[in-house]
């Protein structure tokens, strides 16, 4: 029973990483002729998620009939690495956290790949694509059954390089490919924190052992000071994972992919990361009160700041991706108020919504031929049909409308915050949930009500094929129910994901009247309403395209955020460079070059002479030197 | 008595290296290689005399082997030189002079 668990584990990264690379290899032998069929690429592409899918709901089953405290499936698959006391096995960790994790994103993973078939219909390199997604969601699986810090740092490497080559997937374009540079660059500033984190928590405790439960075991022996710097250090790891502030800025640019993989990006795999690793590390973080509050406050603040720039968007998928910037700032806020459990079960009902959200939208940008401005749609309503209504039901779950699942998450969070006496964080947290009901419906009214802006193109418009429809509905039934599975008490639920992870995360539980839950409950629910309401007075009629001015003008241009990171970092670092390869270069570090270079120069004219290219000469020197050696033998051994 | 057969091995070579040293002829050259291995099996053969061993005669015949199949290589490129140039002088053939 034990041994077929643990072997469950490895195979469920690997099934994705095999069909990768089957897939792989087909596309590359076969890219020169014709090939093989789009369905054929499709179906072995679904395989792997879907075994791992299967996989993973054992795996769950089997966590389950465990007793609670012993939930914990171990696999150890081979030793990777020894070095003094560092040793590293290839190892997968199973427990609840883990478990939820899989389950959603094989699954949320899975219905992507079978709707990119639909939406990748006709592209002309169709397996290098799904070889593509299945290598991300094997990577994705692997950070996430990662048995120790290393192990997932594989998997946290793994999401970077395929969400770059996603990112500037359609490379004829150059802007593209400079999405995909950004993207991996700014995750790159962001894994040295990680790498620089995992090398202080190994100086100071990691010697004896080095994966999570023995970590977990010695985390009281971290001094407060070390424990801060690891915290903060995996931290700005996190910042760059999950698209936080400072490192945000490469999520809004990772539209430049097919819309799909922004799904998979947003929901299932890579921005989730940040938000895991921290309540991976709860054991740290829950030592450090310190390193908690920063967390919960640039979490705050990103959800603020991003959802500021989502209200004045006009590109479809980058209202979503400030969306999902935001919505990872109040996961932030969750976990770094040490409610870890609501900050993961946000991810989970995150993962959802923001799945559905996006590939309504991309059945919408497929409906109007790769059109993107919301103020060149409008009045799709009648004409898209399915997507229309699963669009509302993931926008009423982004906004947290009570009982939608993105309701009951969100309110958790606040609630936590405000519990444990962050008031300003659950200020701040109403205020976003506003703009988010806000910029959402602006959104949906813009693209869907009102007149068509486009005649031609609202012509063209027609519902997407049942391939890509059926994942949209299936993930509308999750985004309405999945709420339902934290059912906080005060609704008479049992809170059952909690429940689920107290083995995996220490949460802080904070006791507080029921009287102030329903408080910070009514609170948000009238600020969506009235978000909702403005966005629906505004914009439901038809709208024209706004002209901005002011404030919504440096809104528009994202407080000019980009341009101040090109001036201060990007500008100087390239001056540095081009300093270095035109000056340093050819005047300073060349010299030893030139030097040495020079010195074999001379003394190969000085020993020239001595090629003759006659024969004899040769044999002469082979004499002198047969001589020398036959005295030096004699004189050594007499 | 051995010193006998020793001074007419060291003169044979001392003979086969001067041969190769002197010489511009190619075929000269090659004989003179020749001198340089009879020279040395006629050394072993007489350390086998001396020490009642099978040995030196053993090493002899797989001198005398080797000679054989360098010899058949050696006149092979003397006749590819010869094609190529059409004289046997080693000083024209001076092409890896540095």
């Amino acid at each position: 029973m034990e041994h077929t668990a643990t072997f469950y584990l490895g195979l469920i990264p690997l099934m994705p990483l095999v069909g990768a690379f089957v897939i792989g290899l087909l596309h590359v032998m076969t890219c020169k002729t014709k090939g093989f069929s789009e369905e054929f690429y499709g179906v072995i592409a679904c395989l792997g998620p879907a075994a791992s899918c299967i996989m993973a709901l054992q795996v769950f089953q089997l966590l389950q009939a465990m007793p609670v405290d012993q939930r914990i499936l171990v696999h150890k698959a081979f030793t990777w690495f020894s070095v003094g006391e560092l040793h590293i096995n290839m190892g997968f960790l199973a427990d609840p956290l883990s478990s939820l994790f899989l389950l959603f994103v094989t699954f949320i993973g899975t219905l992507i790949h079978i709707y990119s078939i639909g939406y990748m219909g006709g592209d002309k390199s169709f397996g290098k694509y799904f070889a593509y997604m299945n290598l991300f969601l094997g990577s994705m699986l692997i950070l996430v059954l990662g048995d120790g810090p290393v192990v997932m740092f594989v998997g946290w490497e793994g999401v970077g390089l395929c969400s770059y080559l996603l990112i500037s997937y359609y490379n004829d374009d150059r802007s593209n490919v400079l999405a995909g540079n950004k993207a991996f660059i700014v995750n790159r500033i962001g894994d040295l924190g990680f790498v620089l984190g995992m090398a202080f928590l190994f100086w100071s405790i990691g010697t004896h052992g080095f994966d999570f439960i023995a970590l977990k075991a010695n985390a009281p022996m971290l001094t407060p000071a070390m424990g801060l710097v690891v915290c903060l250090l995996l931290f700005v790891g996190a910042t760059g994972k999950s698209a936080q502030i400072p490192l945000y800025v490469w999520l809004p640019d990772a539209m430049a992919g097919p819309t799909p993989v922004s799904a998979l990006i947003h929901a299932a795999t890579m921005v989730t990361a940040g938000v895991y690793m921290v309540a991976r590390f709860s054991f740290l973080y829950a030592h450090i009160p310190l390193s908690g509050e920063v967390i919960a406050w640039i979490g705050i603040l990103t959800a603020l700041v991003s959802a500021i720039f989502a209200m004045f968007q006009d590109d479809i998928k980058k209202v979503l991706a400030y969306s999902t910037v935001s919505q990872l700032g109040y996961m932030f806020a969750g976990v770094g108020v040490a409610a870890y459990s609501a900050g993961i079960f946000h991810v989970v009902t995150h993962a959802f919504f923001k799945a559905l959200l996006f590939l309504c939208a991309g059945s919408v940008i497929y409906a109007m031929h790769h059109e993107q401005n919301i103020w060149r749609m409008g009045g799709l309503r009648k004409k898209l049909p399915i997507t229309y209504w699963t669009m509302v039901i993931g926008g009423l779950a982004l906004a947290g409308c009570p009982p939608f699942s993105g309701f009951f998450s969100k309110d958790e969070i606040l609630f936590s915050a405000l519990a444990s006496g962050h008031k300003g964080i659950w200020i701040i947290g109403v205020l976003v949930a506003g703009m988010t009901a806000y910029y959402t419906f602006r959104m949906i009214f813009v693209a869907f009500h009102g007149e068509p802006h486009s005649k031609s193109a609202y012509d063209h418009a027609h519902e997407p094929p049942a391939v890509m429809t059926a994942p949209l509905v299936i993930l509308a039934a999750g985004a309405l129910f999945a709420g339902l599975m934290n059912l906080p008490e005060v609704f008479g639920g049992h809170q059952l994901v909690s429940h689920w992870l107290a083995p995996s995360v220490l949460d802080h539980h904070v006791h507080a009247t029921e009287g102030m839950e329903w408080m910070a409950m009514g609170a948000s629910v009238v600020v969506v309403l009235i978000g909702i309401a403005i966005a629906f007075f505004k914009f439901a009629r038809g709208a024209e395209v706004p002209y901005f001015s002011g404030f919504s003008k440096f809104a528009y241009n994202k407080f000019y955020i980009d341009e101040l990171y090109d001036a201060v970092f990007v500008q100087p670092y390239k001056l540095i460079g081009s300093f270095i390869w035109k000056q340093f270069d050819p005047n300073v570090t060349d010299g030893p070059r030139r030097l040495t270079a020079g010195i074999y120069s001379i003394a190969g004219s000085a020993f020239k002479v001595f090629q003759t290219g006659f024969v004899r000469v040769y044999a002469i020197y082979m004499v002198i030197g047969l001589s020398l050696l036959s005295l030096l033998i004699s004189q050594t051994l007499n | 008595m051995i010193s006998n057969y020793l001074t007419l091995s060291i003169i044979l070579f001392s003979l086969g290296i001067l041969g190769v040293i002197s010489r511009r002829n190619v075929f000269t050259v090659f004989m003179s290689i020749e001198l340089m291995l009879n020279a040395a099996n006629l050394a072993f053969i007489s350390f086998s005399r001396l020490h009642i061993s099978m040995d030196g005669q053993i090493l002899a015949l797989m001198v005398i082997a080797v000679a054989a199949a360098e010899a058949s290589l050696a006149l092979a490129v003397v006749i590819l030189l010869h094609k190529h140039k059409g004289v046997l002088d080693t000083n024209i053939f001076s092409t890896l002079k540095g």
